[in-house]
């Protein structure tokens, strides 16, 4: 190598880059994940699904013969930081782009990665995503539109409930989650009593328990994230809150039944992804996962890992490194654990990058979750 | 009613611990012209001192005692040493911009060596309700009342009806003139931080059983604090305690009463008040320098 090759083969190695050029016998591809700030929790369960799976890949050779090169950067859960780590990547000719989860992020993200016709696998599930024509996006969980219909059901055939309280967080998540219950509710003549919006990272929900206790309605829809669940849970509790309390995946992880305290009994909803599903290759997956990280996997640790086998079984599919390719077979794939047991669940990505699945109807028992229901995937 | 009586009580112990921050800020501007932009994350660190030593093995009252001595020599004398002194010489901004990555730095260092995930935190008192006039009250809110008007009132003692206080203050007000009369200075400084950092450890256990233990906590109560410290009086320890309780009170009735969705702009239409009518801040006197 001549002495300007060696410099710029250091260089890039100290900026931490691995151009394709530079390293034929890898695949790169870079992850923009929320490795801080507000969802840091999010981020770094992803990242750590993400890691595993990368680990048992490339322990068994890698994708195509290639292993997975795959640095993580911060978005510090900030949309316009995400941009830019996100631009940073682009340049460097990523064969596809993991992350990030926030949707706020993936929102301002996806017109890049459109336009560099890179595909881009997100945890973000803000309805918009999928709805802006993108074909370049492709969701590892459900977007509202697919998990809000699900609960709307439960919540007149299960709850029989005339009346119900919203209580949102108000980010992208929060606000695309609530505009997409609200219709859901107008179509099955449910009134809307209490729409309560509520803080990212609020501390004190007395004044929002007060409201919606007023309402008097009979089920209580709550769509905030993980830690306000459990603040927003005890103070329920503490004001005797009689009505239902239903919710997403992000009221009755298990991390929100340990921090609300005893608060979380009875708590019902729909759970689109969790360790504690009744499938084997789930569960084995989620023991694994504590194991190596001394932490319980959330929703999140689960869509890093099937994310990777996505990318993996498209690609052999393909049979090539192509990301054009890879986005138009990936339209309409269906992938099951037969075919690729690291995909845990049978999974399929419509024409607009949704993911469809089996869900499932969970309660709150004893402070431990218990799955009382499998939902079937939308599309049977 | 109930309800009022309910928001009231929650809104005056959230409150009361934004006034012990806020009391943090005077205390350092006051003696030593420090804005400490790191405030908040004083408060997110003992949590996590005092968890770290609970897993340690130390029972909750030891571990408190711990989590209150590090915050002490970490928060108060070292950071003294290695940040304010350094920098002061420079002026107010250099400081300002190095309180700013510290309190990067402590944010991100809690996360990495302890965890992004938030921790359930011992409460001092058992989470039982108290119905009064068919408000339903926490023991936890009047605990986290009572031992915040009881610590105030212990700074209050300290300042006014002693020796050690009344030199504080003749630092604070003008420290050449109390050098002058032999008051060591510079000691009297290093008191100040000393008890800022014990200020910060009685809050942190006081909110850390209601926020949970979690590395970005900092964000909201440094803002907070730092609001109520302007609104109350950035000059005078009461005015940032009724500027805490100003806010506390504010933002539960606010979300109540007027809207939930515009709950985090009241504060900042009082703060825009305060300045436009009385720029030094609802308790504070006005200081004038000639150029």
């Amino acid at each position: 190598m001549s002495r300007s090759g060696l410099f710029a083969a250091v260089v890039a190695a100290g900026l931490g880059f691995t151009s394709p050029v530079l390293a034929q016998s890898t695949v790169y591809i870079p992850a923009i994940l929320e490795l801080s700030g507000a969802g840091a929790v999010s981020g770094t369960n992803f990242r750590d699904g993400m890691l595993m799976a990368i680990d048992e890949i490339n322990g068994k050779g890698g994708i195509l013969g290639r292993k997975i090169e795959t640095p993580v950067l911060d978005t510090q859960s900030d949309a316009g930081i995400s941009r830019a780590q996100l631009q940073k990547v682009l340049d460097n000719k990523p064969y596809v782009v993991i992350g990030p989860v926030f949707s706020g992020s993936v929102l301002v993200d996806m017109a890049l990665t459109q336009q560099a016709e890179i595909p881009e696998i997100v945890g973000g599930e803000a309805a918009a995503i999928t709805q802006k024509g993108g074909t370049y996006v492709f969701r590892t969980s459900f977007g509202q539109q697919f998990s809000m219909p699900k609960i709307a059901n439960y919540i007149r055939d299960g709850i029989k409930a005339k009346t119900v309280a919203v209580l949102w967080v108000n980010n992208d998540f929060g606000k695309g989650g609530r505009d997409t219950f609200v219709k859901e509710m107008a179509a099955r003549n449910i009134k809307v009593v209490a729409d309560v919006s509520t803080e990212s990272g609020q501390a004190d929900f007395s004044a929002d328990v007060v409201k919606i206790k007023a309402a008097n309605a009979d089920a209580i829809f709550v769509y905030v994230n993980e830690e306000e669940s459990a603040r927003f849970l005890r103070e329920a509790k503490k004001q005797g809150i009689k009505a239902p309390l239903l919710g997403e995946t992000t009221l009755l992880g298990q991390k929100v039944i340990d921090l609300a305290q005893g608060a979380a009994d009875g708590v019902r909803g729909h759970v689109g992804l969790t360790v504690d599903a009744p499938i084997p290759a789930v569960q084995q997956f989620g023991e694994k996962f504590k194991k190596r990280f001394n932490y319980v996997c959330d929703h999140n640790g689960i869509k890093g890992y099937t994310a990777v086998y996505m990318i993996k079984h498209v690609t052999e599919k393909i049979g090539k490194f192509d990301s054009k390719a890879f986005a138009q077979a990936a339209h309409g794939m269906t992938i099951t654990p037969k075919d690729e047991p690291g995909i845990l669940m049978e999974a399929t990505w419509d024409k607009n990058g949704d993911i469809d699945r089996e869900s499932f109807l969970g309660e709150v028992v004893n402070g431990k979750q218990k799955i009382v229901a499998t939902l079937p995937k939308l599309g049977k | 009613m109930a309800s009022f009586i309910q928001l009231l009580v929650s809104g005056l112990a959230t409150g009361a611990i934004y006034a012990l921050i806020a009391v943090g800020f005077t205390l350092l501007w006051q003696t030593s012209q420090t804005i400490n932009f790191a405030q908040g994350e004083f408060v997110m660190l003992p949590a996590f001192f005092i968890l770290a030593a609970m897993n340690l093995g130390a029972p909750f009252w030891l571990a408190t005692l711990i989590g209150l001595l590090l915050s002490i020599v970490v928060l108060g004398l070292l950071f003294k040493l290695i940040i304010v002194d350094p920098m002061l010489r420079y002026g107010v901004l250099p400081l300002v911009i190095s309180t700013i990555a510290l309190s990067l730095f402590l944010k991100e260092a809690a996360k990495d060596f302890y965890s992004s995930q938030a921790q359930p935190f011992p409460a001092l008192v058992p989470a039982t309700d108290l119905n009064v006039f068919g408000a339903v009250i926490s023991l936890q809110s009047l605990a986290v009342l009572a031992i915040a008007v009881a610590t105030v009132l212990a700074l209050h003692f300290l300042l006014n009806k002693t020796r050690l206080g009344r030199c504080m203050q003749a630092t604070a007000q003008n420290p050449t003139l109390a050098r002058i009369l032999g008051i060591p200075v510079e000691r009297m400084v290093l008191y100040t931080f000393l008890i800022n950092g014990a200020l910060v450890a009685i809050a942190s256990i006081l909110i850390s059983p209601i926020y949970l233990a979690k590395f970005t906590n900092g964000e909201t109560l440094g803002i907070a604090a730092f609001l109520a410290a302007i609104i109350g009086g950035f000059n005078q320890v009461r005015g940032a305690i009724l500027g805490g309780v100003i806010l506390g009170i504010l933002d539960n009735l606010s979300a109540a009463y007027l809207s939930s969705q515009y709950r985090g702009a009241f504060p900042l239409i009082i703060l825009i008040a305060v300045i436009l009518l009385r720029p030094q801040g609802l308790l504070g006197r006005v200081e004038e320098r000639t150029v």
